[in-house]
């Protein structure tokens, strides 16, 4: 068991007194994100769902990201992985996010093609 | 470990006692099964963004379907899922304080923590249930055409959605349901729709005020409205009635989303359903002072990493199904 906690969240930027003062800046922290995606989602500002990088809009990146940056607090703070060793931090981590990627290259790729098929094949299907 | 022989060999890096990752076996254990239900969830979600990106065209938009607050009547896109994300984050947060209180050894915050996260559990529980028995009920009807394809209604003067029964004709006909054993043997209907399509479709044509919304989203990524001339031929297309959504029909529009719907959430509420049993194990073991006299929580600790894997993939699932 990790007694000793890392306090600093934000490299440092913000440093807690205790353990319990973190957690409850951290839960600031990700209520705020959530206010905010759920805002974006309700506004979908038009400069954002026109703009496009990569193929997907720009508002869709920023959820993603947003997620992301989600995961990371709920993993380093709640599940304490900011005190973990660091062995055991990278093996947790990277693992299911090569294998994750991958995944999503390979059904992603695969999607869009099978949807090329769809739409510019002879056969209709919408009927 | 007292039982050990001794060796002499102690003091080197192989001689055993080691512990390179400072975890306990059974908290190692307990993220090897994370990461297994991590990548079971990721091969959840990726497939339904296969099957998105296959139908990336007519796929329906979250903020149409999941438009409910639970008392209120009108339309909230979103508003209920975000308090639902916002209590499971809460029930996050009295975990970590009482595995927090753990190892300070106090039993009573322990005990409260854990009560406080068991309720969160169970309002998030409810809630999807609650989510659930909405989307299945349905909201205003469509039609599905030949090919599987769902044809909405709106009302040309305000742009509203229309329902069924705000149109459909009540004609002097009288249909009964379909079952097994009379007619077809090896079929049979669900449930039987509130009109027959004739009488939707007789009410269309009698109402002019009402135009078809087809799933194809166009630019600016909304439905397609289609103009009364089109509508009228596009209607002919239509073979039957759908009201709420189940595995195989789906009124909000392509039936793949109302699948993923019940599986995903599904899985995770079952996810969530276990977990909140999971902790109330522990909350008695906590009560009976179990781990006071242990010495140590770790308990909680292990029960909590699993509370909080749960909310982080509901952080997925909350992005990928109701915001992208």
């Amino acid at each position: 068991m990790a007694h000793e906690h890392k306090l600093e969240i934000f490299r440092g930027l913000l440093k807690f007194k205790s353990n319990t003062q973190k957690i409850w800046g951290v839960l600031i922290f990700l209520s705020i994100v959530t206010t905010v995606e759920v805002a974006l989602g309700i506004v979908k500002p038009k400069f954002l769902t026109h703009s496009y990088f990569l193929g997907m809009k720009l508002l869709n990146w920023i959820f993603i990201i947003l997620t992301l940056v989600k995961a990371y607090y709920i993993a380093w703070d709640f599940m304490h992985l900011r005190d973990e060793k660091t062995p055991l931090r990278r093996v947790i981590v990277w693992t299911p996010i090569f294998l994750i990627c991958y995944l999503i290259f390979i059904l992603l790729f695969e999607a869009d093609y099978i949807y090329n098929v769809y739409s510019d094949g002879f056969i209709t299907w919408n009927f | 470990m007292d039982a050990t022989v001794s060796t002499g060999t102690e003091d080197s890096v192989w001689g055993g006692g080691n512990k390179p990752l400072g975890a306990s076996y059974g908290k190692m254990m307990m993220w090897f099964f994370i990461m297994s239900d991590a990548l079971t969830f990721s091969g959840f979600l990726v497939a339904y963004g296969f099957s998105r990106f296959k139908f990336i065209e007519l796929w329906p938009i979250a903020d149409e379907v999941f438009t409910h607050v639970p008392f209120f009547h009108g339309n909230y896109p979103m508003y209920y899922v975000a308090f639902m994300t916002f209590i499971l984050i809460m029930s996050s947060v009295t975990m970590v304080l009482a595995v927090d209180a753990g190892h300070k050894m106090k039993q009573k915050s322990v005990i409260l923590y854990m009560f406080l996260t068991i309720i969160g559990g169970a309002i998030f529980v409810g809630s999807q249930a609650w989510e659930w028995a909405t989307f299945i009920k349905g909201d205003f009807g469509a039609l599905e055409t030949n090919s599987g394809r769902i044809l909405q209604f709106v009302d040309a003067e305000t742009g509203e959605r229309a329902a069924l029964a705000d149109f459909a004709k009540t004609l002097p006909e009288e249909r009964v349901k379909h079952v097994a054993s009379e007619g077809i043997w090896f079929q049979s209907e669900g449930y039987q729709t509130s009109y027959s399509l004739n009488e939707v479709v007789e009410g269309f044509k009698a109402t002019p005020n009402i135009l078809i919304r087809t799933e194809q989203l166009n630019e600016e990524g909304e439905k397609t409205l289609l103009d009364r001339k089109q509508s009228l031929a596009k209607i002919l297309e239509a073979n039957q009635v759908v009201e709420g959504a189940n595995l195989v029909h789906n009124e909000y529009g392509h039936r793949l989303f109302a699948d993923f719907f019940f599986f995903i959430t599904g899985f995770h509420g079952f996810h969530v359903f276990s977990g909140v049993v999971i902790n109330i194990i522990i909350f008695f073991n906590v009560i009976l002072g179990t781990y006071q006299r242990r010495g140590h929580y770790e308990m909680v600790e292990k029960v909590g990493l699993y509370w909080h894997f749960v909310d982080l993939v509901w952080v997925f699932v909350f992005t990928f199904f109701y915001l992208v």
